[in-house]
Formats: C-alpha cells, structure tokens, sequence
C-alpha cells in the first residue's frame, strides 16, 4: 500500500529510546532528557511546543508529581505547556494520542511525548502494591490481588475454557526473547526456547516466570508535527499517524460481561482500522500488549487477527515470528526488550517507526509499510491503538 | 490510616450490600449509582446471601507489601449466585481434603482483610470457602 | 438484734426468658498437644488431646460474627429486633473498641442497639447472659445476642499452652415463650480469688499452678452450682446434661463428681479433650453440643467460671421449639470435625509468636 503525504499528515519527526534497566544512579528528569535529547536530534533539533509526559508510578514511587513542569523545566524547555497524561500501563499510547489530537486542533505544530518511568526506586513488594492501584482499589486491590494475580485468573479461565495444554503460550516467550536477542537496547538478548519456558517456576498458577515480563526503568520519546511543518528534506523515510484511538472497558476484572474478551482493545482497533480505512488483514506488523502472555493471546483476538479462543494458535504456529502473517513484540516486546509500564506505549510506537522507516536493524520485517501499535492499562480497563504507516513520495 | 475510606464501605464489605435497578432488575455488586446495564439510576440496596461458585483462582506467593504477612494466599473471582462476579481471598483451605477447581461452589464468611499495621484499623470483609455442609 | 445474714436469694426475672437460638464457631486448625510436648518436653503426658487454633485471618470479631449468624438462623428473627450485642472475651482485638460494635454491624443489628465487651476471664459470655435475663426479664428489650469467644493465648511452653484455645458460641436470648430453653433460675458467686489474671499490656497470663483448683475453680463452681440447686429444690439427678467450664479434661469430670452427677450427664457437653479450652467460648460451646442433642423437657445446669474468681450457675429446660430449630445452622458437631492438623511451626505464625518487624 503506498500512501502519499499531506501536509494535514501528523508525522513522527524523531524517535529516541533508552534501555530498560535498573538505571539506578539515573534519576527520572535525566533518564526523561536522554530520551528527548536523542528524540530531538534525531528530528533535526525541532522545538516542541507542546509536552505530553507518559508516566504511571511516578508519584506513588518517588514522591513527585507534576511531571509536566518538571520535565519542560529540566529539559532546556521552561515555559512550554506541559502535561503528564496518566492511563495505567496505556499512558504511553494516551499520550501519544492528547500529541496528535493537539497537532489536529493546529494549535501545537511541534509535540514530544516522553514515556518515562523509574520502577528500581522501592523494594518490589511495594512496587506491587503501586502496580496494582490500576485496578479497583476497594474491590480489588484490598483483597491482595497483584498484576500477576489478575493476569492468572484470566489465563486460568482461558485455558479453562478452551482446554489447553500447559505449554500453549510458550510461543509468545520464544518469539519475544528470538527477536530481543537481535536488539542491542533490549533487557535480555538470549533466546529462550520452550524446554526452558516449560521448567519455568511458578508465579501466580497458571502465569509462570516467562509470562510475565520484566518490569525496569525507561525513557522513550518522540517528536511529532503535521508533515506541512517538517522540514522539506527528512533524514528519514516519513511515517504519519493513519489512525489514533483511545477505549475504555470496565475498571474491575471481575464487571467485565466477558472474562475473556478485552472489549476496550476491539473498540479501540476498531475505530483504528476504521479511521484509517483498512482492515485487519492490512496490518503488517503488530507492537502488542505483551505484559503477560495472556494478553497477548486475548489482543491478537480482539483486533481481529484470531477467533475468540485461538489467539494462542498464532504463538504455537508461528505466526507471529517475523516471517510469519502477524510478526509481534519485533524488538522483543515487553517481555524480551523490557517492560516500563507508562513508558512501555512510547517504546512501542518509536519501535514500530523504526520499523517502517527501515531502521530496525537485525530486527527489520522487510517492506511493511503499515503497522499497529496498542498498549492496555491495568487488565484492559483502557486501550489506545494507533495505525502507523509509512508515506512514499516520488 | 484511612478511616473513612473504609467505614463506608461497611455494608459493602460485611453484608455484600448492593443494589437492584428497579428499571432493568439487574442486580449490581459493588453499588454504584447507574445501572450499567441499562443506563438508569439504580439506588435500591440489595443484601446478597454470599452463595457463588468459584468462577477463576490463583494464588498469591509474591504479595504486595500491603498483604506481606497473609503470603501464600489464594485470589479468586467468585460468581455470586445472584449474578455479579466479585474478587475476594479463599480461605480456610485445606487442600489436602478438597481441592480449589473452577465451577466448586462457595460461601461468604468475614474475615480480616487487612490491618493497617499493628496500630491501625483492623478491616474486616468478605472472603469465600467452600461449603461447610450441614444437615 | 442479731444481724444474721439472709438467705442468697437466686436471680428470678418478672418475665420469663430463654434461649431462642444459638450458634457455635470453632476454627478448622487442631494443634496436637503432643506437638507442644516434642517442642518442650520431647514427650510424656498431655492434659487433652489437641486445641482448635484461629487462621491467620480470624480474630474474636470475625468468629463472633460466625456464631452470631448461626445463632439468628435458629432463632429466625430479624436482626435489627436485638437490642443488645454483648460480646465476653480475654482476647478482644483491640484494647479500647468494643468487639460487639462490629459484630452488630456486621449482623445488621445497629444503630438501635446497646453494644459493650463483657470482661471477668473466662465467665466474661455468662456475664451477659446474666444481663441477657435483666433485660428482657425487666420488659426493656425482647432480645439480646450474648456471646462468648476467644482466641486464647498461652505463654509458649507454660502448662496452658496445651489448652489455650480457640472458639466459642453466641446466644439470641429473648421471651420465654419463643424459647429452645427457657431459663429457671441463675445465680452468681464472687469473691477476690487471684488464680489467673493478666496485667495490662501483657501478653500471656500469670496463674497460680495448684492454687487455680480447690480455692478457684472447684469452690467457686461448687458454691454456685449447689447454692442454686438448693434454691429451685433440685439435685443432680434432676438434670439430663450438665456443662462446666472445661480448662482441661479432668476440672469438669471433678466438679461433676462433686455435686454427684455421673460421667454421662456431663459427656455431651465435654468439648475440651477435642478443642481445649477456649476460656469465655468454653462453657458456652459445651452448652451448644448439648442443645445440639438435648430433648424436650430436659433439664441443663450450666455453671461457668472466671478467674479472679467467680461462678456463674443456670438452670434450664428444653422446649418442644428446640427439636426442629437446631436442625437450621451448622451444628457443633460439624465444626468439630473441620479439621486440618497444624505442626508447632505453623501454629507460631497463627498465633503471631513470630516476631515480623
């Protein structure tokens, strides 16, 4: 599919991505400003005028709120309206979506959006307990639920229902770890393979160690403009937002109608696919959920790529390696390249860019040209999706 | 300390007080002021008799800090016989007599949920167990 | 004039009032006396078998609740109808706030009821029965909820340990004509005995080894029990069941012998070789495995007691009611044989024996 530009086209100008890590003489305004620094000059030093900070955990984790003013003050940007736009672990994809929606309005010709988030402040037992306030604080929360917990009652009902093997979702590790071992920023860069996914020990029955991934510190960042703004000679091949979309679900796990159905994810890929004027079957390569294998399976399905109960199939048959019909988690994915919960949607948006602009190295899916990037909050309680697609002039 | 964040939810969290939409008769748990189902106001209380079935479970061996001393536990979301599915603690198992499976059916009993440290408030609520059979 | 002293006059109310239901609670963890003997002595003689210990999620407040629900499901009346919830324990959860606040909030009793912690060792539960009888017997209110309950705590390694125990039962009481059991005649006596006490801010109980016996326990419940028998002009084989507070096996066999009643009136109500002793739940959990098979027209005597000391003693008799109310909650029996067997390690971290912070 070729698209030409437009100059109503928002653009990602520059992308800039730190490794997810214990980052622990970093304090989070200066992991924040690698991120933007990089962002910037990867973008030919663009001013932003607008600042759209994606953290979750900052004020229960370091006492500090008001991200917004601080980053713009620390970044060499004092003065420039600034927000932190907060959605659980879909922060970095909601604030994705407030920077094209301002850049819609024409109002801000230039927005960074900076995900950031400092997780190796505290013990992890109260990172748990920081983790878990996604959920429904009185009825969830207080009966000792952590994020593990609620992913493991899903996935229990899920192979429930469809009666799986014990291994079913060993794919989405393999897959996941296979492609991180190809990206020099990635946590871990060995593969794994489903002998050792299979002795895994366990974390919260049926979720074992390689279900969940590892959740670290991070910045990522990008700059966005409309393409009338850009300069007339990129350093890169252009890549426009076709679509932008936010949903949400019910808060608790427990009022979801259907346990097994995350419903903000398909309102909000819908609205994508129809926004965009595509289809499923049109995208070419999928930066999705993957905090827990679970969710990874109950996307692929709520974005239309398997049936209800199938989602599982695409990991065990292939599919979603990078030769496969629906590559995902191509730099690793949350599990492999590290998971840093608000940050995690920036990763993945400025990871899908650098695939379609032909910058993704070892990792490159050769000749895609339209990708989709979606990032959950909590246990599905919000889905923001966005539509990339590179634009072909001449 | 949170004292009123809990003692509002007294009703909620000792008798699992909440709510019929006198509109669509949907029957509601946790409380809240719009049916969701059908979009109405929906304010007449509703005790539930703490009768479900175990509807998924886990269990918790990395707890919060909050949850620290109760580790290991087991998490469940529990379908109300009534309808409504809620998130609560198992307890009192012994899984050497009978095991947790989906579809067993289970009890509300009261319990400690939480104890704001050892000078805190002590909060008391709902947890499930399988049935304790009498004649 | 000589000042002779009057003749003790037993506690009669103007109306009639009895038991319109009871419930028990017993928590399903067993703590085998022979584990608290391979700790510290590595063997020899147990005074029981094994205790009832409370889940680390239980407390006074939460088995109160459960006896308390049992109770109103025999008794089949509406909760906000009582007008009082009395709670006797040795191990309130918290120093100042009364136990019975929640549990009648959690029964769905409040805001028209009077709530208070009863306290006197382990006949703290009898106390609000003897107010139970006041209130209702005066016309003040129809019905009242008296519990007793305790997750009691032994010094690790002291005697009480093998016994110290936990568990209970809760009591609608109300109008002698919707009654189980309606109550004859109580009676209560008192004096400054120090054979088990526990200061303020303590954590386990002093007791006075042998003194606890002849001078505490055996003359206290003796004097109760025979005083009041003498003033309804009965005799131990008037009475079908007889339930005494059971510290261990042996004190209640004892007492029983002494006011002449024979093993088997005393064997329905003997819990403390299965559970131990469950100090201000123990006489009271005795009384409800014995209305749990007791038959109409029998006769009870239950006569508790408290360290410090006194004895509580009742007459009752069983109604025609009781035959198919019994029949409506879990019985005893049944919380007795819920039983998962814990080891001496297990049973420190119930407790909150180990030390977390």
């Amino acid at each position: 599919m070729i698209t030409k530009s437009n100059p109503d086209d928002i653009l990602i100008a520059g992308i800039g991505i730190t490794p997810v890590g214990e980052h622990w003489s970093k304090q989070l305004r200066s992991l924040a400003l690698e991120a933007i620094s990089a962002a910037r000059r990867d973008a030919g030093e663009l001013v932003p005028e607008a600042i759209y900070v994606a953290n979750s955990l900052a004020p229960v984790l370091s006492s500090q709120t008001q991200l917004g003013a601080l980053i713009a003050d620390f970044a060499g940007l004092r003065g420039v309206e600034a927000y932190t736009i907060q959605a659980a672990e879909a922060s970095g994809g909601a604030a994705v979506r407030q920077a094209y929606l301002a850049l819609q309005s024409r109002q801000i010709d230039v927005a960074l959006v900076v995900g950031v988030e400092k997780i190796s402040e505290r013990p992890s037992a109260e990172l748990e307990d920081a983790l878990v306030m996604s959920g429904d604080a009185d009825y969830e929360a207080i009966h000792g639920v952590t994020t593990a917990a609620q992913a493991a009652l899903v996935m229990q009902r899920y192979m429930h229902e469809f009666d799986l093997p014990e291994d079913a979702f060993a794919g989405f590790c393999v897959n996941a770890h296979a492609n991180g071992a190809n990206n020099p920023l990635a946590m871990f860069q060995r593969a794994i393979d489903e002998k050792k996914y299979a002795k895994a020990p366990m974390l919260c029955p049926p979720v074992n160690m390689f279900d969940a991934a590892p959740i670290a510190d991070g910045a990522a960042a990008l700059l966005l403009t409309r393409a009338g703004v850009f300069p007339q000679t990129p350093a890169h091949a252009q890549v426009r937002i076709a679509a932008s979309s936010q949903a949400t679900s019910t808060l608790a796990l427990h009022d979801r109608p259907d346990l097994l159905s995350l419903s903000a994810a398909s309102d909000s890929a819908n609205k994508a696919y129809r926004l965009a004027d595509i289809q499923a079957k049109d995208i070419e390569v999928f930066e999705l959920h993957d905090r827990f294998s679970i969710f990874a399976a109950l996307s692929l399905e709520a974005c239309g790529f398997a049936e209800r109960g199938e989602g599982w199939k695409l990991a065990q048959d292939g599919s979603i390696r990078p030769e496969g019909s629906i590559p995902i988690c191509t730099f690793g994915g949350s599990k492999a390249r590290g998971d840093s919960s608000g940050a995690t949607g920036v990763y993945q948006i400025a990871e899908l860019c650098l695939q379609l602009q032909g910058r993704a190295g070892g990792n490159q899916i050769p000749n895609v040209r339209t990708g989709m990037a979606q990032c959950l909050g909590g246990t599905g309680a919000t889905a923001a999706t966005h539509i990339l697609q590179r634009v072909d002039d001449s | 300390m949170q004292l009123p964040r809990h003692w509002r939810l007294n009703k909620q969290r000792y008798a699992l007080e909440g709510e019929i939409c006198t509109h669509c008769q949907a029957k509601i748990f946790p409380p809240r002021d719009i049916c969701p189902d059908c979009g109405e106001a929906a304010n007449t209380p509703l005790a539930f008799s703490g009768r479900g079935q175990v509807y998924s479970f886990t269990k918790v061996n990395q707890p919060p800090a909050s949850h620290e001393e109760q580790a290991p536990y087991t998490v469940a979301l529990i379908k109300l016989d009534e309808g409504p599915t809620v998130t609560a603690q198992l307890t009192d198992l012994d899984e050497d007599q009978q095991s947790v499976e989906i579809g067993i059916p289970v009890e509300m009993v009261t319990r400690k949920l939480y104890s704001d440290g050892d000078l805190g408030l002590l909060i008391y609520g709902y947890k499930f167990r399988p049935l304790i059979e009498h004649a | 004039m000589d000042q002779t002293r009057a003749e003790p006059s037993i506690y009669q109310p103007d109306r009639k009032v009895g038991i319109v239901g009871y419930g028990s609670y017993v928590p399903r963890y067993r703590l085998p006396a022979s584990e608290v003997a391979r700790i510290w002595k590595g063997g020899g003689g147990t005074p029981i078998q094994e205790k009832s210990v409370a889940g680390l999620d239980e407390d006074v407040i939460t088995m109160a609740i459960e006896a308390a629900r049992n109770a109103i499901k025999r008794a089949q009346i509406d909760p906000a109808a009582i007008r009082a919830v009395w709670v006797g324990s040795e191990s309130h959860p918290y120093a100042v706030k009364p136990t019975s606040t929640v549990v009648a909030e959690a029964i769905g009793a409040t805001p028209h009821t009077l709530a208070a912690d009863w306290e006197f060792a382990c006949k703290a539960a009898t106390e609000a029965f003897q107010a139970s009888i006041g209130l209702i017997g005066s016309g003040m209110a129809k019905y009242t909820l008296a519990i007793g309950m305790d997750t009691a705590q032994g010094r690790p390694g002291d005697a009480l340990e093998y016994t110290a125990a936990a568990g209970g039962a809760a009591y609608v009481i109300g109008p002698a004509d919707e009654s189980l059991a309606v109550f004859e005649g109580s009676y209560s006596y008192t004096t400054d005995t120090p054979d088990f006490f526990r200061r303020a801010y303590e954590k386990y109980p002093e007791h006075g080894e042998r003194f606890t016996g002849e001078p505490a326990y055996f003359k206290h419940i003796t004097a109760a029990a025979q005083t009041l028998m003498d003033a309804l002009g009965t005799s131990a084989g008037d009475y079908q069941h007889a339930v005494f507070h059971q510290p261990n096996a042996k004190f209640p066999q004892k007492a029983a012998q002494i006011l002449g009643f024979k093993p088997e009136q005393i064997q329905a109500g003997l819990l403390s070789p299965k559970i131990g002793n469950p100090y201000a739940g123990s006489a009271l959990i005795g009384l409800t495995a014995v209305l749990d098979i007791a038959q109409p027209g029998d006769h009870i005597l239950l006569v508790s007691y408290g360290s410090g000391a006194g004895s509580d003693a009742f007459s009752l008799q069983v109604s025609e009611a009781l035959t198919e109310r019994r029949n409506r909650a879990a019985s005893t029996q049944l919380y007795l044989e819920r039983r998962t067997e814990i080891d001496y390690a297990t049973y420190t971290r119930l407790r909150g024996k180990l030390i977390l912070k």
